[in-house]
């Protein structure tokens, strides 16, 4: 199935006609997956709620932003992800003590810390506030995507099956039993957040390609700290294709909705939100892995990891 | 000299009442029903337009707005709880879980309180002025509605305070932020104390965005978020569900905002997340915690 996926979305610009658009729409719902699914990599097992998606994402666009004139581009990306890994790491290692709530409140001012500060730094240093960029073919950033799509798809079912993933799910059951039973739980947090937000920066640089200007405020948008979490959630967090589901159909509905009434969608998106949330708290792979199992017997699994290797 | 040291005290001290009356009602949120609700800005933006909405239109005065709208905000929070909150309270197996998902459904009521108000007001920016004659204080200059604004900061905090301390049902709000089963036991009517404490969480947020539009700002419907972030970091200065801690971290706030932004306009929220990393990591309790 995988394996379709990948020569569907290789050959997609060649087959299909008017291309340019579903190119776009498709990168757009790549962006949004690779968010939704980076962002479960670390906060699936560990239950740690991370609000700094866009903090991550920020920094890979003004990484590319900064660096796509002087470097060759795959090397700009990377760098994008690289920076956002030091960034999460350091962050991480100093404030992953911080438990629960007080974890989620501080990622949530990490956001308007960073994206303050290169506005800042933008109007007094650099006497800007935004950046022309000179953009990349459609064509190009699609295939940028779909490869940091199936690299976050590789990584996360590596992490998931291996050893790494174990100490992971063991910190999310009870911190101190993980501790004890001889996991390194600082170092196993602050890695995995930068792993995740590793690929929040490549698809950061990678996005920035498609836009000709940018400013803090689009750079940093709260939005891209939101709707990964929200897609993640909607989707469901124990398979692969959970996160990837709800990224999917979330973004066809902004695709649908955005242009003519985006109050409407926005009311639309926050009304699913309570709806999932207080009926369906496993999201939408609840509702099908309760499905798939009904002929079976067996019991609903549906906590991350429930796919075994 | 005297008069700029009075005019950066005075001036903190204005800011600092808001943003004190927003953290008190954000405390209770989540002191008491454990709710941490990134919708609070969202119900400052609800009652700042109610203001401006009942001012250009009927000609009613912010002051006589708040008495008709706190009721009606109260009331809002209650059914809110009612509806949304407590059916997660009851099916969260933990009070972690609950944490978690009454989180991620604030989000949802933030999106949609944010864009039922696009649709009614549209994205413009509005304003309008009251009470705008400049007071002298002893050289520094403010005028009056902020004088306002911070006399009704301080009578409904004393207010809510003397209603904790004092009354029957303040003690059992007390005991709930203690240990809610604990309180429940004790013949608490749980589930009513947890939505009144939401009901005047989101009565406060009105009251604070009603005295703020006074003060002569933008209002926007996308403008709460800045506030929701205030109010978290004033109750981490100031410690969860403390009232007097509340209103200390608020005036702090207000000074440091205004000192940094009268000597370096642009990084006031910077310095703001400034003083919360640095809590968060050295004293996460708060100032005056144990």
């Amino acid at each position: 199935m995988l394996i379709a996926l990948l020569v569907l979305l290789v050959g997609l610009p060649a087959y299909v006609p008017s291309s340019s658009y579903t190119v776009i729409l498709v990168t757009n719902i790549l962006m949004y997956v690779v968010m939704a699914l980076s962002w479960a990599i670390f906060s699936g097992p560990t239950g740690y709620i991370s609000l700094a998606p866009a903090a991550f994402f920020g920094v890979g666009v003004y990484a590319s932003a900064i660096l796509s004139e002087s470097l060759p581009l795959p090397l700009v990306i990377l760098i994008g992800g690289l920076a956002s890994f030091v960034l999460a790491y350091l962050v991480g290692s100093v404030t992953l003590r911080l438990r629960g709530m007080y974890f989620t409140m501080f990622t949530f001012g990490l956001v308007e810390l960073v994206r303050n500060l290169v506005h800042w730094w933008e109007v007094n240093i650099t006497g800007t506030v935004g950046r022309l960029i000179a953009s990349e073919d459609p064509v190009t950033v699609f295939y940028g995507m779909v490869a940091i799509f199936f690299a976050v798809l590789l990584a996360s079912s590596l992490i998931k099956r291996s050893r790494f993933g174990l100490a992971l799910r063991s910190i999310g059951e009870s911190e101190e039993a993980a501790a004890h039973t001889g996991v390194n739980v600082n170092r196993v947090k602050a890695v995995t957040f930068g792993v995740s937000a590793f690929f929040m920066g490549l698809t950061g640089a990678t996005m920035c390609m498609r836009w000709s200007y940018i400013d803090p405020t689009t750079a940093f948008s709260i939005q891209y700290s939101f709707m990964p979490v929200l897609m993640a959630i909607f989707g469901g967090m124990g398979h692969l294709y959970a996160p990837v589901l709800g990224a999917t159909i979330f973004s066809l509905l902004e695709e649908l909705l955005t242009t003519k009434f985006p109050y409407y969608y926005m009311l639309i998106f926050g009304l699913t939100m309570l709806i999932v949330i207080v009926f369906m708290p496993y999201g939408l792979e609840g509702v099908i892995e309760k499905w798939r199992k009904r002929g079976k017997g067996g019991p609903v699994d549906v906590a991350y990891g429930a796919e075994k290797a | 000299m005297i008069v700029r040291f009075l005019d950066i005290a005075i001036g903190g001290l204005l800011t600092g009442g808001i943003f004190a009356l927003i953290a008190v009602g954000f405390g209770l949120q989540y002191g008491v029903a454990r709710v941490l609700n990134i919708a609070h800005g969202e119900f400052i933006m609800l009652g700042a337009f109610c203001a401006w909405t009942l001012f250009t239109r009927a000609g009613i005065t912010p002051l006589v707005s708040m008495v008709v709208c706190a009721p009606f905000f109260f009331a809002i929070g209650f059914v809110i709880y009612r509806i949304l909150y407590n059916p997660l309270r009851t099916s969260s197996e933990s009070a972690a879980v609950f944490e978690g998902n009454s989180m991620l459904a604030s989000f949802g009521l933030l999106f949609v309180v944010q864009n039922i108000a696009l649709i009614i007001w549209g994205a413009p920016v509005r304003g309008y002025t009251y009470l705008a004659f400049p007071i002298n204080l002893m050289g520094a200059v403010f005028s009056a509605n902020r004088m306002v604004t911070l006399i009704a900061s301080v009578i409904l905090g004393s207010a809510f305070y003397v209603f904790l301390i004092g009354t029957r049902t303040g003690k059992a709000i007390r005991a709930a932020a203690q240990d809610a089963n604990a309180a429940e036991l004790m013949g608490v009517r749980i589930n009513r104390v947890l939505a009144l404490c939401f009901g005047f969480g989101t009565m406060m947020a009105a009251l604070g965005g009603l005295l703020l539009s006074m003060t002569s700002i933008m209002l926007t419907p996308v403008m709460g978020l800045q506030y929701t972030l205030i109010a978290i970091i004033v109750v981490v200065l100031g410690g969860l569900g403390n009232i007097k801690g509340s209103f200390i971290g608020g005036f702090i706030l207000g000074l440091v905002g205004y000192i940094v932004s009268s000597v370096q306009p642009g990084l006031s929220m910077v310095a703001y997340y400034v003083i919360f990393l640095f809590l968060l990591l050295v004293k996460p309790t708060g100032i005056l915690g144990k």
